[in-house]
């Protein structure tokens, strides 16, 4: 490096310096650190003994690990195309001038401002068959309350409507910016050729939104394949496991039975899953050119 | 023109479908409002009484006579205030060397960052973990802000909005003889209000509604932030009190921020789809 160059290095140190410290310090390292950790079999207190592929070996085998995965891609592949469809909708609905819509749209942001804890809260005491809203309104109607929080079947649904009503504000607000963008002379110029509301929503109105449904269903699968809090509080993985996802296997593996080294793996096989889910959804979302 | 004028207004369909939907949303909130303002021993009896007077404020008074509720609110703002600014001093300084400095290794080190991007949070947190331990962070302020401060996505966004301001300005401001750090401090960033207003919001909402990491971090009961303090309520309120009064914990948590909403409803609407959009 030459002496210019070591002149700038020292100029921006002090700019870029303190972040590139906490980010090596508190990310890269920890990424790294984990990645090691996968291959040793490990204690809380700091003991570890390499243990080669044997964490990795034992995932592949896990019963329990398999349920995870099969309960977290069965729960995204319901809760991603269902939240993109809902939200579109409801921007569709409310891509309008005026105080009603706007009022509306104010109302179904408002859950996305709220935590994970309150949420499950509220969702709790709408779900249990004791002292829940939805029991109190079947025993109302003469019918027995369904447990759907301790129903295997029923579990991981429950999850996901709690979900899916907690998440709608943002994937909607992003539709609607994406409406926002499309030039209105395209409409005109479609209505002065007599074109339907129909032709016009496919022919118009969809292509235009592409990039932005791309962008929901790739920040929405990245979300929902890490999903914890909901299933912790609400079902806590149970019954039997029917709506323990990837996540809360991983905290358990690592904070209840401090299986370091096998929790560390875990959380690999996830980050690479997600990644490999992300790119393909990418790829598939820009490649592919409406004729 | 009928087509255009139907697309500006909601049809009778459309707004019955609407409702529907906006019962659904609301439906749970005035539920759980319902049951705050119960007496415990009255939902014990059957909680079907929530749908009907008499109503009590008894759970709330409960509340501000004396509860750790208190102390996690103070907590929370405590870690989002200070995970805010520290996210908006560091990643203004880091936006602005990568947009503005010519440094060697500036290109590579930028990839480096944006790299961090995809990095999920269960994919760090066992070492994290056991550095925070070997530090003695737990339980700490410092140690449920630090991880928060890590996070590349501001430096992103920074860097994305300085390349945005003219560079004549630099070059008339360092003719005059400013320094770089004037430059910065003086000139460029009071232009970065609008993006440090969306960057800050967005983070004192993810800070405020993180449950992760405290979780992980905040073991002591008087360290809780509320979402890490009303879990713990959640978990074991058949031992300790009555549904009434954990509803109320509920609202007196949920209250702070829909009020902020309520405020700021453009700006954080704003912050958050800029923010998503961002990426």
């Amino acid at each position: 490096m030459n002496a210019q160059g070591r002149r700038n290095l020292l100029q921006a140190a002090p700019f870029i310096g303190p972040f590139l410290l906490l980010y090596v310090g508190l990310l890269i390292y920890p990424l790294l650190d984990g990645l090691t950790l996968s291959f040793h079999r490990a204690d809380p207190f700091g003991g570890r003994a390499f243990a080669g592929l044997e964490n990795y070996a034992r995932l592949a085998s896990d019963p329990v690990f398999g349920q995870a995965l099969g309960n977290t891609f069965k729960y995204a592949v319901v809760v991603v195309p269902v939240l993109t469809a809902i939200t579109l909708a409801l921007a569709l609905a409310l891509n309008k001038p005026g105080r009603t819509a706007s009022v509306f749209r104010g109302l179904f942001f408002s859950s996305a401002v709220l935590s994970v804890t309150i949420i499950t809260l509220i969702w709790r005491f709408v779900l249990t068959p004791d002292a829940g809203l939805l029991a109190e309104v079947w025993e109302a109607a003469g019918r027995e309350p369904v447990p759907f929080l301790s129903h295997p079947d029923l579990a991981l649904l429950a999850v996901a409507v709690a979900t899916i009503w907690w998440s709608i504000g943002l994937p909607m607000m992003l539709f609607l910016a994406g409406l926002q963008q499309i030039p209105e002379d395209i409409f005109e110029a479609a209505a002065l050729d007599r074109a339907n509301r129909w032709t016009t929503f496919r022919r118009i109105t969809l292509p235009s939104l592409r990039r932005t449904a791309v962008l929901v269903v790739m920040l929405q699968t990245a979300a929902q394949l890490q999903l914890f809090g909901q299933a912790q509080l609400l079902t806590a993985g149970g019954p039997g496991g029917a709506s323990r996802p990837v996540v809360l296997f991983i905290y358990e593996t690592a904070f209840t039975r401090w299986e370091l080294g096998y929790a560390s793996a875990l959380a690999q096989v996830l980050f690479v899953l997600i990644l490999a889910v992300t790119l393909l959804q990418f790829r598939a979302g820009t490649s592919r050119r409406e004729p | 023109m009928k087509g255009l004028a139907d697309r500006h207004r909601l049809s009778p369909l459309a707004l019955a479908g609407l409702s529907v939907a906006a019962l659904v949303m609301v439906a749970p909130l005035l539920w759980t409002v319902a049951l705050s303002l119960k007496s415990n021993a009255e939902l014990m009896r059957d909680s079907g009484t929530a749908f009907f007077a008499p109503y009590t404020l008894e759970n709330y008074r409960a509340i501000l006579q004396g509860s750790q509720v208190f102390g996690w609110l103070l907590n929370s703002l405590i870690v989002s205030l200070g995970t805010t600014l520290g996210v908006l001093a560091l990643c203004s300084l880091a936006g602005y060397g990568f947009a503005r400095l010519e440094f060697p290794g500036r290109r590579a080190l930028f990839v480096f960052v944006l790299l961090g991007l995809a990095v999920p949070e269960q994919a760090v947190i066992l070492p994290r973990h056991q550095l925070f331990a070997d530090f003695g962070l737990h339980n700490s302020y410092p140690g449920l802000i630090l991880p928060g401060l890590a996070a590349p996505f501001g430096v992103f966004f920074m860097a994305q909005y300085f390349r945005g301001i003219p560079r004549e300005l630099d070059e008339a401001a360092l003719l005059d003889g400013a320094s770089r750090w004037t430059l910065f401090w003086k000139v460029l960033l009071p232009l970065t209000w609008p993006a440090q207003a969306t960057l800050g919001v967005f983070t004192f909402l993810a800070s405020w509604n993180d449950y992760w990491w405290p979780l992980i971090s905040a073991t002591r009961s008087d360290r809780f932030t509320l979402t890490v303090g009303l879990a713990s309520s959640q978990m074991n309120y058949a031992q300790t009190s009555g549904l009434g009064y954990l509803m109320a914990q509920a609202v007196f948590a949920a209250l702070p921020i829909l009020i902020v909403y309520a405020l700021f409803q453009k700006q954080i609407v704003g912050a958050m789809a800029g923010a998503a959009a961002a990426r």
